[in-house]
């Protein structure tokens, strides 16, 4: 129980801090990442009081090798959200990813079978962005009826390919799930590279600032000339290829590929990037907040598997630092 | 209406209150025609489907019905509940756990309990929502995950019993073979819980805060309470699609299924706008029949079932793609 009760004053600390006085809400509203690094040390120094030892280096190389596929995952929340969307389909397109180089890549080649897999998320993203862009479908239903597309057709493809067997690409595999000195994991080089064009382009890019702009206040953006549907194009479409990106890692990661396999990721990825202080109203947050949150419920999810805790104190412990920490949020920047 | 029937002469005044109507319910009527239509499709595709074939369709939809209605209710309101389902999956096991073994009077006070944690466990998401001033999207995802570990944490695996009586109500048909108990049970339920509060006070400020809530708090709407009320009602309506989880499976289930997601596109197709203000329960009912006869059409038509799950998707996109191209057209006119 010990872990439940630190984990909870880690949840709670936020709005503690945030009643300190004007100086720390402050810090708290413009640098949100470090009392989100706080909280993260914090849960890992109650990981280590748990189960001493278990801080090591392999536990970093497994923490981060977890961490990457949600942390990208969530990127393609946190730039829907930005816009003040959602993508509730990159747990199916993610899996078509996966399972459709897994099924292709014997008779195709690895190359091609990752070229189709890219460009049918793509085109499963372009969709989505033109209900949302042009239609101006609500993001939600969209992503919604979208995840059901997909998965049904996958369902159907999978009915085709039964004989055909699944077989990972030994690339993959060894960027899923392989480790260097026992410290990192390799799916750092494609991580790493990605986060930072995200970061920068999101604060340098016009189209990083276009994203802001079109969830800060679509109205203005638009009568400032900017075409709000090819923003969100291009938004939905670059979702869909992250959560290509992310799939074939997960496959790679546990060496199978199934048509629901990410399906089970796609709310932690919401949560990951509302913890890590993107609004869902769109206009405001980052990525770097967002990679932080993705660690953190990597954290929690350890240090209840080391506590022995069902998965289902797991899922309300979940549930407890979401609303925990946005409501911090709320409290400190005064709006959502 | 009145004014235009005393100038316009009792004929056209009743002609024109009728229009009034079919305009008012538009969405409404066109689902029913579509309803209508399936029903037909149905009965082309199987001359064998009768009071069966709508038995099972009734028993089937029930608890997504409930759900359907839960979803609508705070939709109407302004905010959306994606904890549904684990409403449902928590009224489930509870009930079912509750109830193994125990005899029919004991069931009756389990089933109110259970109402009674509904409208609690909605309670708690409304006035979460309302205290921290977070989104209900995020507030109602987070509590997802809480009732549905809860739910978890009251039963593993799927379980429990319940009361003989309570799987009686819902099975077989009331009189004619074609009028289904579901079905009545259903009507019964909406019509004496949902019209009482659509009619009082609260159902007119529900409305107000969804289509505008500073307007509403201007003109005197307790807006902060209205809201707690109406996600207490979701829950109430979750509690009941949780009960006839139990009841039509016979056992508890504490794994929350598609039924949060299936309650969303229910509500959309069933004319309730995501904005707010606008819609009713009827609509996503009869929703929730015409998604179901596309399975059962497409199974009868020797459609290979791996599709329906697509088609239902496609179906989804494309009529609200068609209503927002309906909308788009009113504003430029």
């Amino acid at each position: 129980m010990s872990g439940t009760a630190g984990a909870g004053t880690g949840a709670a600390g936020a709005p503690r801090v945030s009643m300190a006085g004007g100086g720390w809400r402050r810090v708290v509203r413009d640098q949100p990442l470090i009392p989100l690094l706080v909280l993260f040390l914090a849960l890992v120094a109650v990981l280590e009081i748990a189960k001493p030892g278990t801080v090591n280096g392999n536990w970093l190389a497994n923490t981060l090798k977890v961490a990457i596929p949600l942390a990208i995952l969530a990127a393609c929340q946190t730039l829907a959200m930005l816009t003040g969307g959602i993508d509730l389909s990159i747990g199916a397109i993610a899996s078509m990813a996966a399972y459709l180089v897994a099924t292709l890549s014997l008779s195709q080649g690895p190359v091609v079978a990752i070229v189709i897999a890219v460009i049918a998320c793509a085109i499963a993203g372009l969709v989505n962005g033109v209900g949302i862009g042009v239609f101006k479908v609500h993001p939600l239903i969209m992503t919604l009826g979208m995840s059901l597309v997909v998965l049904g057709l996958m369902s159907v493809y999978q009915l085709a390919m039964v004989q055909q067997g699944v077989h990972i690409p030994d690339g993959i595999r060894s960027i899923g799930s392989g480790i260097q000195f026992d410290l990192l994991p390799n799916s750092l080089i494609i991580f790493v590279p990605l986060a930072a064009i995200i970061i920068i382009g999101l604060r340098r890019s016009g189209f990083g600032r276009l994203l802001f702009a079109v969830g800060d206040n679509p109205i203005a953006a638009r009568l400032a000339g900017t075409r709000v549907w090819q923003v969100l194009l291009a938004l939905y479409i670059l979702s869909g290829i992250l959560a290509a990106i992310a799939g074939m890692l997960i496959s790679g990661q546990i060496n199978s590929a199934t048509v629901s396999l990410v399906e089970q990721s796609v709310l932690p990825s919401v949560a990951a990037a509302v913890i890590g202080g993107t609004s869902i109203m769109g206009g405001r947050g980052g990525y770097a907040g967002t990679i932080v949150g993705a660690l953190i419920l990597t954290v929690v999810t350890t240090l209840l598997t080391v506590l022995e805790m069902p998965e289902a104190v797991r899922q309300v412990l979940f549930g407890v630092i979401i609303v925990g920490v946005a409501a911090a949020y709320t409290r400190v920047g005064g709006d959502a | 209406m009145t004014v235009a029937a005393g100038t316009l002469g009792p004929r056209a005044g009743a002609a024109a209150s009728a229009m009034a109507l079919a305009r008012r319910n538009g969405w409404t009527l066109a689902l029913i025609g579509l309803l209508i239509a399936f029903l037909a499709i149905t009965k082309l595709l199987n001359p064998n489907y009768g009071p069966a074939g709508i038995q099972g369709l009734a028993i089937n939809i029930l608890p997504i019905a409930f759900a359907a209605v839960a979803q609508a209710i705070v939709v109407i309101s302004g905010g959306i509940d994606l904890s549904v389902g684990s409403m449902m999956a928590l009224a489930s096991v509870t009930s079912a756990v509750l109830m193994k073994g125990q005899g029919d009077a004991f069931g009756v006070l389990v089933v109110i309990g259970i109402l009674l944690l509904g409208l609690a466990v909605g309670a708690i998401n409304g006035g979460l929502v309302v205290i921290t001033k977070v989104p209900d999207i995020v507030v109602t995802l987070a509590m997802s995950f809480v009732w549905a570990g809860t739910a978890l944490l009251i039963l593993n695996t799927p379980g429990g019993g319940a009361a003989p009586w309570i799987m009686e109500i819902i099975s077989g048909p009331l009189g004619s073979p074609w009028l289904p108990k579901a079905i009545v049970v259903l009507t019964v339920l909406v019509i004496v819980v949902w019209v009482p509060v659509r009619r009082s006070s609260l159902g007119l400020a529900m409305y107000a805060i969804g289509s505008h809530p500073l307007a509403a708090f201007r003109s005197g709407v307790a807006v902060a309470p209205t809201k707690i009320a109406a996600y207490a009602l979701t829950g109430f309506f979750a509690a009941l699609g949780g009960l006839a989880l139990t009841a039509t499976g016979g056992v508890g289930a504490p794994v929350p299924g598609s039924y949060t997601l299936q309650s969303v596109a229910a509500i959309v197709l069933g004319g309730v706008s995501l904005a707010g203000g606008r819609g009713g329960v009827l609509g996503p009912i009869i929703a929730v029949v015409i998604l179901a006869l596309v399975r059962t059409d497409l199974f009868f038509g020797g459609v290979d079932p791996n599709w329906s799950t697509a088609i239902q998707g496609a179906i989804l996109i494309g009529v609200v793609m068609f209503g927002s191209l309906l909308a788009m057209r009113k504003v430029r006119a």
